[in-house]
């Protein structure tokens, strides 16, 4: 039997394997990353979430991209460790004209790549080209067209001479940006979104046309990138090393020698992770795991605030969710404190509202007031006393057990406060965002939105009628000139005013029913310091050390 | 000989082309695409990135065009990687899964047939009970639930391997081990069965009665006409072991191609679709032409021709 057969080697192979081999640590410090200070080396290992795309500021769309990205590269302002308020990176200062539409902008003298070369006003410009040229295609061009003089004609070709557009390099250290019309937040979203960072286009060319998007100078040994780390190792699917970049401006402050993201899709393997020491901080936590690190790892337990909002989307064409009185009696008839204590679990602030409180110093007043007798009211005077008569509606959500369980408990709640039959419909996540986007085949939809900076403007925008991300077939003409005279406000005071109207007609004809808003619920051991919670869980990380 | 494996190949060719067309059609009729997202991309901005791929084309141009740039090797750009080509994936991941693959099957074949063939010559005895339950079992449980089993026990309470990861040698163990149980299982059940029906035949009768020893008479008679179910079985299964295990996979945190062929499903990446499927039809097909000609070499009543 033996002779005949021929796996045996690899079997051997395999026993030698399991019986030679002890745990040793994966990531255990390497002697060439070991500090200045000749100290242990600071290594900071954290969860991600899913592998990067890419590394290409201009390429990418996604969370654990930014994460990284913000290591990797840094804009002409960057954000507070504590707030996010905007503070001066590659630009040491800057003057905004009184009328909001130019913006100066002074580079540093010692900004630099971190191949060494000089960053100057010129690269800015060049990389902002290389952005909005309409070939390359970059996801988040609209966060640069939305804003900037002649940039939206330039993308859509009607203007080929990039001059006209309103990037200007008056000098190398000087960068003139003027926009269409004034923008309160531009500094805000400069700090926090990477559509604004400088890429290297001179590097880029080596490796392909300037509007190619497959080419590998996003490689390790290729990259060059100007933030306080640079990319040292990528293994595709196991993880992504960056260690500190000595041609930083600031690289005498940057505390930490590496930190190493592990691509972690499975949450519960991320979790077992943490517990064996594979990590010093998760990106998720799974719902089941809450309470257990409420007892046993209190310390390492994170919940803080997130700048999201999770709401169900009416379809208000509809029946019966073309009467607002529907729509707001099924607002008021979910407990939305019964649901963030019993289902979901994790802090999460019930929303009476669309905006997020204590948004940059701005909180709605407007409030869904009135509970299940207000929402049975409502619905009798529209026609169905009691729910009779009332066409059974049905909530659409992607597939998942947290929200089909969000689902379930609010299919009861209307079904019990109202009356009305309520089915469930799930979809695949791609299928679900085909029907939100294209085809408009649902009457109730679950939603989220997650803010990309700090600025109430973020979720009250996407209600305008013709945001691609209404969904909601819903317009109003009177909300759509409040978001234009929000623009043109000429104090924050005022701009915010102008919110509080907005968020009044949202709460008032419910095209959206807020639920809760988001917490951020991860492990992170104690021994990171430096880490504050911040509101869109961007931590810059030239703050970040660890104590031993 | 010559001829059925010409024949073979020419007939895995034409249904590789059909399995190919069908894939490219079907995956573009399933609604969404590779740039259909939460934030949903404005439509000046989706009109620039569809023509960067050519998505813009007709269908059936992109079809011929696929299939041109196919001929030459070229499996195409990913969309979900911008700077990774399908070839550099399923290059780069293929390795992984073959290793994890051949590891687990070695532990499954040595466990799975050592197990059938105790239990079968061992008949209703308790060394049958015994390997008898670990096959129902094995079958029963699946490998998401093992697998973290194994972690608690081996990595978080006794701190011998880390928790996931493919860095060390020392990872393989883990993995390995709930993937080889997982087709032990069913192994050793196929062999004892196949076993218990060769042991009752006549030419077993006769080798103990012309003195053959027990040894001889199980290694050399009985598990050469037994196995042939296992040898089936082994075709579709190495296949699958080798091009990964999605669960697997994922629960360790392994850069292998099964969650590629998963995920690339979903995240609507059409190119790297086609060249996961690809990849395991052809495997598929190879694997189980090997089948048929280990068959016909164990068992003297199978004929290729």
């Amino acid at each position: 039997m033996i002779r005949r057969l021929p796996f045996l080697p690899i079997i051997a192979a395999a026993l030698g394997l399991a019986a030679g081999c002890s745990k040793q640590d994966s990531a255990a410090p390497t002697a060439s990353s070991a500090s200045a200070t000749g100290a242990v080396p600071q290594i900071w290992r954290v969860g991600n979430g899913t592998e990067p795309q890419d590394l290409d500021p201009q390429s990418v769309t996604g969370v654990p991209e930014h994460k990284i990205i913000i290591a990797l590269f840094e804009g002409l302002v960057t954000e507070d460790p504590h707030d996010l308020h905007p503070v001066p990176g590659v630009a040491e200062s800057w003057e905004i004209s009184p009328d909001g539409l130019v913006y100066t902008f002074h580079l540093r003298a010692n900004a630099r790549w971190s191949n060494g070369d000089p960053l100057t006003a010129t690269d800015f410009v060049e990389s902002y080209h290389r952005a909005l040229t309409p070939a390359f295609a970059d996801e988040y061009a609209y966060l640069i067209y939305n804003f900037v003089a002649g940039a939206k004609d330039f993308y859509d070709g009607k203007q080929k001479d990039f001059s006209q557009v309103g990037f200007k390099a008056v000098d190398d250290r000087t960068l003139r940006v003027t926009l269409a019309h004034p923008t309160p937040f531009l500094l805000k979203i400069i700090a926090s979104h990477y559509s604004w960072m400088p890429v290297p286009v001179k590097v880029i060319a080596k490796f392909g046309p300037l509007d190619e998007r497959r080419t590998a100078w996003t490689r390790p040994g290729n990259l060059v990138g100007n933030g306080p780390f640079m990319l040292k190792d990528w293994l595709s699917q196991q993880k992504v090393v960056v260690v500190r970049n000595p041609n930083y401006w600031d690289a005498k402050n940057v505390k930490l020698d590496e930190i190493d993201f592990f691509p972690t899709e499975d949450i519960s393997t991320e979790e077992r992770m943490f517990r064996t020491g594979q990590l010093d901080m998760t990106n998720e936590l799974p719902n089941s795991k809450i309470d257990v690190y409420r007892k046993e790892y209190p310390d390492a337990l994170r919940i803080e605030p997130y700048l999201g909002v999770y709401f169900y989307r009416c379809n208000v064409t509809k029946p019966p969710l073309t009467d607002k009185r529907v729509r707001r009696a099924l607002a008021l008839a979910i407990d939305r404190e019964s649901l963030v204590k019993n289902v979901t679990r994790g802090d999460q602030e019930p929303a009476y509202a669309v905006s997020y409180p204590g948004t940059a110093g701005y909180s709605p007043h407007a409030r869904l007031t009135g509970g299940v007798a207000e929402a049975k009211r409502l619905l009798a005077e529209a026609g169905y006393p009691d729910g009779r008569g009332c066409p059974p509606i049905q909530i659409l959500f992607n597939t998942s057990e947290n929200h089909r369980a969000i689902a379930e408990a609010i299919q009861q709640m209307w079904r019990k406060n109202l009356g009305i039959e309520v089915t469930l419909q799930n979809q695949e996540w791609k299928v679900y965002l085909d029907t939100q986007h294209s085809t408009h085949n649902f009457m109730v939809e679950r939603a989220g939105w997650i803010a990309d900076y700090v600025d109430p403007h973020v979720f009250l925008e996407i209600f305008e009628t013709d945001s691609g991300n209404n969904d909601t077939l819903w317009s109003n003409a009177g909300y759509d000139r409040l978001l234009q005279a929000a623009l043109a406000a000429k104090t924050e005071a005022e701009r915010y005013e102008i919110y509080q109207k907005m968020d009044a007609i949202l709460v008032d004809e419910c095209p959206v029913i807020p639920i809760y808003y988001y917490t951020r619920v991860h492990a992170v051991s104690p021994r990171v310091k430096g880490y504050y919670p911040t509101l869109l869980d961007n931590h810059p990380y030239k703050y970040i050390y660890l104590s031993n | 000989m010559f001829r059925f494996i010409t024949s073979r190949f020419l007939q895995s060719l034409l249904a590789l082309y059909v399995v190919i067309t069908a894939t490219f059609f079907m995956v573009r009729f399933v609604p969404g695409g590779p740039f259909t997202a939460e934030k949903a991309v404005t439509p000046e901005i989706l009109r620039n990135l569809e023509a960067h791929y050519g998505l813009n084309k007709p269908l059936y141009r992109q079809y011929l065009d696929y299939l041109g740039s196919l001929a030459h090797g070229d499996l195409g750009p990913s969309f979900k990687y911008p700077n990774r080509t399908v070839n550099e994936i399923i290059g780069d991941k293929v390795p992984v899964s073959a290793e994890l693959g051949l590891l687990s099957l070695a532990i499954a074949l040595v466990l799975g047939i050592g197990l059938g063939t105790l239990a079968a010559i061992r008949r209703n005895t308790w060394i049958d009970y015994v390997a008898s339950s670990f096959g129902m079992t094995g079958i029963s449980i699946p490998t998401f639930v093992v697998g973290p089993l194994l972690v608690l026990a081996f990595a978080i309470h006794l701190g011998w391997f880390n928790a996931s990861g493919w860095y060390l040698p020392s990872d393989r163990v883990l993995p390995c081990l709930v993937l080889g149980i997982a087709y032990a299982a069913p192994i050793s059940r196929l062999t004892r069965g196949g076993l218990l029906e060769v042991l009752h035949q006549d030419f077993i009768r006769t080798a103990r009665a012309k003195g053959a020893s027990e040894f001889r008479v199980i290694t050399r008679h009985a598990l050469r006409g037994g196995l042939l179910p296992v040898v089936s079985y082994l075709g579709p299964a190495i296949a699958g072991i080798l091009t990964g295990s999605f669960v697997i996979e994922t629960i360790f945190q392994i850069p292998g191609i099964g969650r590629e062929f998963v995920n690339s499903a979903f995240n609507r990446d059409y190119t790297l679709v086609l060249g996961t499927v690809i990849l395991y039809a052809a495997l598929i097909m190879a694997l189980n032409l090997l089948v048929d000609i280990a068959q016909a070499w164990m068992n003297p009543k199978v004929r290729l021709e």
